[in-house]
């Protein structure tokens, strides 16, 4: 039975739960804002980046999003902050910020 | 599987060892997926299986994983593709998938274990005891043992319908002892593939990963609200694993003429006195009791197949019911917890809460192989009785045939 997990809520008995708290959707880590984990942001200075696009595959939470060729913004609804992006740009244009911030 | 229209199976008597009979199982089974890396005294199963599919006997997909911890992890991926998956190991084998045997239940994975019980270490050791499997009693698996090959044989074929039960989704842990079992070569009635495959069935899950269309999430995040609620839900299965248990068990009676229940009563009608056990030493047991009932002893033996979901209620039942004055209750594992054995601990508990308040004496047997014997046994019911006469103070947590 897919149950609709939308009406599952924190009032709801242990009986309605999902049985191994499966989730009958693809693509739920979107809704969560893995983002406010995050004590250090990575910042880009767009000058420096010659969108080679090497940081885009090493991020481990998707957060640099491409488009026809060139990365976007961060994504920082998810972004953790950990860094690897700064390692992986060969031209310095990605630093990180003290705080949740960018 | 059908539980009305059971096809009867014709015995086919062989000769074989309990490792050999659980391959013959898979063999007969043919499950989709089987991740396993090799230890002692489970080693066989994994060759026996990879010569059937070498063979073209089967079309399982075998794994060679480069540990145990990497077995389990694989048997939960392909289990919750889709895939009817099963995996053998032994003692630190199954402590290296530790992790990953309480998320095979809390997932929900109607995975079956084989498992050739050996001792943990230390002392580093190859030879029998329960310590692997009762290390892993609170891991959410359901855990089924033998005494010999036929039972580890029969156990095996019954573990997927009780796994797969849409009332269970939970995992199965099927126990025969290391080397006595698995090793020793005994007769055996096999049966036939056809009525095996049939009651066995086809795994057909409702939900999994390879469903196109049909996305799912498997083992997501849980936060406080949410994870005692998926926790009870756990255990509420585990309850209701008791009565598929017994519904299998005895549908398996009408295909084989062996039915099986959470434990077996020898003996046990006008016994005075009863020892409780579990594994390859039942058979030792028995053995005394016959020798000491024709010496005109009242002795019997309660042999525990089920050990989770613990059947507490009708282990009191039954000891009630045989109004036995005392209680020998025989582990083959130490719980260094000061006072007790895994089984000395929970048939008391079992007892008080079901108000039965006969004699337990806990002892501690066979510890890493050490062997288990007809005299052992005469010389407990000879103990039995005398601490139900008052001649004799019960001992505590006694070690069998130990040097002191």
């Amino acid at each position: 039975m897919r149950t609709d997990i939308t009406k599952i809520n924190e009032r709801s008995p242990y009986t309605d739960l999902t049985e191994g708290l499966q989730l009958f959707a693809g693509g739920t880590s979107r809704l969560f804002g893995t983002g406010e984990w995050r004590t250090n942001t990575p910042v880009l200075d767009q000058d420096k980046c010659r969108q080679c696009l090497l940081c885009a595959p090493v991020c481990p939470d998707s957060c640099i999003p491409v488009k026809d060729g060139k990365r976007l913004c961060f994504d920082y609804e998810h972004c953790k902050g950990c860094g690897i992006c700064v390692k992986a740009c060969p031209f310095g244009a990605i630093t990180m910020k003290e705080g949740i911030e960018a | 599987m059908s539980r009305e229209n059971v096809m009867k199976s014709r015995a086919i008597p062989e000769r074989m060892s309990g490792n050999e009979a659980v391959s013959f199982a898979i063999r007969q089974v043919n499950p989709d997926v089987m991740p396993a890396f090799p230890i002692t005294p489970s080693t066989e199963i994994p060759q026996m299986v990879s010569t059937f599919i070498a063979n073209g006997e089967i079309d399982t997909e075998f794994i060679p994983v480069e540990s145990e911890h990497s077995a389990m992890s694989a048997a939960i991926g392909a289990e919750a593709a889709g895939a009817r998956t099963m995996t053998a190991t032994s003692s630190a084998g199954l402590a290296l998938m530790w992790e990953e045997l309480l998320l095979a239940a809390s997932n929900r994975l109607p995975i079956v274990l084989t498992l050739v019980n050996r001792t943990l270490s230390g002392p580093i050791n190859i030879n029998c005891d329960h310590s692997d499997g009762m290390g892993a009693r609170d891991t959410g698996w359901i855990q089924i043992y033998a005494e010999n090959n036929q039972e580890a044989y029969d156990n095996y074929i019954q573990a997927f319908p009780i796994a797969e039960d849409p009332r269970v989704h939970l995992p199965v842990m099927i126990c025969q002892d290391g080397f006595i079992t698995s090793h020793a070569v005994e007769n055996i009635e096999l049966l036939e593939d056809a009525p095996v495959k049939a009651f066995v069935g086809e795994y057909e899950p409702e939900e999994f990963l390879l469903n196109p269309g049909k996305p799912v999430s498997v083992g997501p995040y849980s936060v406080s609200a949410y994870a005692m609620e998926a926790k009870k839900a756990q255990e509420a299965a585990m309850e209701r694993a008791g009565e598929v248990i017994l519904e299998v068990g005895e549908c398996f009676g009408k295909m084989s003429g062996r039915s099986y229940g959470f434990f077996e009563e020898y003996r046990t009608e006008d016994a005075e006195y009863l020892m409780i056990i579990m594994g390859s030493a039942a058979g030792t047991a028995k053995a005394a009791v016959d020798l000491l009932r024709e010496e005109g002893h009242k002795v019997g033996v309660l042999k525990l197949r089920v050990f989770r979901p613990f059947p507490e209620k009708e282990i009191a039942e039954a000891i009630s019911r045989s109004g036995c004055r005392a209680v020998a209750i025989m582990d083959r594992c130490e719980s260094y917890n000061g006072c007790s054995g895994p089984l000395g601990s929970e048939i008391p508990a079992g007892l008080y809460r079901n108000k039965v308040m006969t004699q337990t004496v806990n002892y501690i047997y066979g510890l890493a192989g050490r062997d288990f014997t007809v005299d052992h046994v005469r010389d407990i019911f000879a103990e039995l009785e005398e601490v139900a006469q008052g001649t004799m103070k019960a001992p505590n947590h006694k070690y069998i045939g130990l040097r002191e």
